[in-house]
């Protein structure tokens, strides 16, 4: 059923090379296909590479070799200007770290992409990012300053940033990593409603196998390769 | 939206870090503060000595030189054309120095529309008979009400009334220096000689004082009529026409052009008077080079703090670029803060800089030398707020650009890779 949806993100030959202390290959032509509704992880050791990966995925850095596609369009080479709006429109981002701006509050912190996309009015954006600070359960706290939240409130707030916009992908770099048990669970469980609920496009790196087992599809990296790529088939 | 958006942003940061933000928009309303306030007393000086001379001076002074004829007879023969021909000795003739067919002169000059006032004299050398002695001294026939108008006849006579030296018959007004000198008090009568070797009465009137201490002790003013009489000469005798134009700066031509038409000697002001020309020029640039100074420092003072706050909000800046901001919108937000602290700091500084005015305005200042002088001079001219304000416009800017390029040039991935 997954192989019949569109293709949202492909990589074609990746290959990067790290220059300090000495020129390193660390991605050594990396393609794989990510279609629509999936929720995939990248798993592997620290230092694989996978990260790396995420942030040329996320068409943040620039400096690598191959071709990197989103929806069929051809990013690779594009003008930084350009490669911002297609950040700001079609991706969402979660960190390890929260990265909410501590000047704003919590309602403001989620609604600046939307206001940068400025497709629509600021009353509206403004109830968009309600609805959705709702579904999170945060909505009580949207007054709030970012410094005033709790660890797990705040990447609860940094996922919502991300689907302010209604992303065509969301990338995660370790979103558990700081987090303890009880809410890297509860995180989790909200990763794990966007892709049931929503059929929301994920590709999260991870270093947890327990996160990495509860999605459907998991890339296993090593020294800069793909060394695996499982469908998990412990779907409830 | 989209402006407004960046503009709240570089609000939010500041407010974030209001207090250095305060300092720095402190450091430019200081410097356009002094910029103004120094440009404004330095030029206010400046016009007063200025005036000094200009107010008391003709544009233009039309006047018979003594001086030997340019068109000697020999080189009228034409025996000797297309030699050079040399004279040794040569003696001024005994040219009049009354100008001739001056009423025509003067009813001309008044119908040519580049002209403000023509105001005829009469330069007449005396001596005053003081007791035994003998003092040398200078009495200019004016006409009274003109001399005032274009002269501001009335502004240097410090104690009596101008209008008496028309209204009382040999009236004079004596210099300050002349008058303490002679121990004339206002309604004495003095006795003068003059070159021709009339003695005369005359009554004094009030006393003149100019600020420049040597003419103040040989000038003296009576009516026209009165050295007229004195020098035993008719109504028609005048030496000197004094012109004042509109223009300042057209002297120097119109008063070659005088001199041809009237076949008169004519000196513009600019030639008799080159000095204070420069003299102003210097001033004002060295007030410049301060104000713009105190400018430049207050801007390095916006760069510092600028770059101070992109290195505490590096994270800022490294997540509103991972969220779809490009460099060009993280540049606008840091030119935002620099431009919205010279706005700020340089309305308050154009503020403050007219009230420093007004209060240097207030402060006495009051010296034998200058008598019409109360208080400190102030130049209120426009020009210095809108310079002021649009150099802090642009220091500000060029502070804010190399932070904001740098700003702008952040690299996310190092900033979010490396926690």
């Amino acid at each position: 059923m997954i192989m019949e949806q569109p293709t949202v993100l492909e990589s074609q030959g990746i290959t990067k090379y790290f220059y300090s202390p000495e020129k390193t290959k660390v991605l050594k032509g990396v393609s794989f296909r990510v279609s629509r509704g999936e929720f995939v992880s990248v798993a592997g050791k620290s230092g694989c590479g996978k990260s790396t990966l995420l942030y040329i995925l996320s068409t943040m850095d620039t400096d690598y070799e191959g071709k990197l596609l989103i929806e069929q369009q051809l990013v690779t080479g594009q003008k930084p200007d350009e490669l911002a709006r297609i950040r700001n429109e079609k991706i969402g981002f979660v960190f390890q770290f929260h990265y909410l701006l501590n000047e704003f509050s919590v309602l403001e912190n989620v609604m600046i992409p939307a206001l940068k996309l400025g497709k629509l009015s600021r009353e509206e954006i403004e109830h968009r990012a309600m609805e959705k600070l709702r579904i999170f359960d945060m909505h009580q706290h949207a007054r709030k300053k970012a410094n005033q939240l709790s660890g797990g409130q705040k990447q609860r707030v940094a996922i919502t940033r991300a689907l302010i916009n209604d992303p065509l992908i969301i990338m995660g770099d370790e979103p558990t990593g700081n987090l303890d048990k009880k809410n890297s669970e509860i995180v989790f469980n909200i990763f794990k409603e966007l892709a049931g609920a929503f059929h929301q496009t994920m590709l999260v790196v991870t270093h947890d196998p327990e996160f990495a087992a509860g999605t459907d599809r998991t890339i296993v990296m090593e020294d800069g390769n793909i060394v695996n790529d499982l469908t998990n088939l412990n779907q409830p | 939206m989209k402006s407004g958006l960046i503009t709240s942003i570089a609000r939010s940061l500041m407010v974030a870090r209001f207090k250095q933000t305060l300092v720095a928009a402190i450091g430019v309303t200081f410097s356009i503060t002094m910029f103004v306030a120094l440009l404004g007393f330095m030029n206010g000086l400046n016009i007063m000595l200025d005036s000094l001379v200009i107010n008391r001076t003709p544009h233009i002074r039309l006047y018979n030189d003594i001086k030997p004829n340019p068109d000697q007879p020999v080189s009228r023969m034409q025996a000797f054309a297309g030699r050079y021909n040399i004279i040794r000795s040569l003696k001024p003739n005994a040219s009049r120095e009354s100008i001739y067919n001056n009423e025509a002169i003067m009813s001309t000059l008044r119908t040519d529309k580049r002209v403000l006032g023509v105001a005829p004299k009469i330069t007449s050398r005396v001596f005053f008979n003081v007791g035994a002695t003998d003092m040398l001294g200078i009495v200019n026939g004016v006409d009274v009400e003109e001399e005032n108008r274009l002269f501001r006849f009335s502004d240097y006579v410090t104690s009596g009334n101008f209008m008496d030296l028309k209204n009382v018959a040999n009236s004079i007004i004596l210099g300050k220096g002349a008058a303490d000198r002679m121990l004339a008090e206002i309604g004495d009568v003095i006795q003068a000689t003059t070159s021709q070797g009339n003695r005369v009465q005359l009554k004094v009137v009030g006393y003149f004082q100019s600020g420049l201490g040597d003419l103040d002790n040989v000038q003296c003013y009576a009516s026209i009529g009165t050295v007229q009489k004195m020098t035993g000469q008719t109504s028609s005798y005048i030496t000197d026409i004094q012109v004042k134009l509109h223009h300042l700066g057209m002297a120097p031509a119109l008063a070659k052009e005088y001199s041809a038409v009237f076949g008169v000697d004519a000196d513009d002001i600019q030639t008799v008077n080159a000095q204070f020309e420069t003299g102003t020029g210097v001033r004002s640039m060295i007030s410049y080079a301060v104000g713009i100074t105190l400018l430049i420092v207050s801007g390095f003072g916006i760069y510092n703090i600028l770059n101070m706050m992109i290195y505490e909000k590096m994270d800022t800046i490294a997540i509103l670029k991972a969220t779809g901001f490009s460099g060009r919108d993280v540049n606008r937000i840091f030119t935002t803060i620099a431009v919205s602290i010279g706005i700020v700091g340089g309305a308050a500084g154009i503020l403050l800089g007219f009230l420093v005015c007004l209060g240097i305005e207030r402060i006495p200042f009051e010296t034998e030398a200058l008598p019409t002088i109360r208080t400190f001079p102030v130049d209120f001219n426009p020009k210095y707020y809108i310079i002021a304000g649009v150099f802090s416009l642009v220091t500000t800017y060029f502070a804010g650009f190399f932070p904001a390029r740098k700003a702008s040039a952040v690299d996310p991935v190092d900033i979010i890779r490396g926690k």
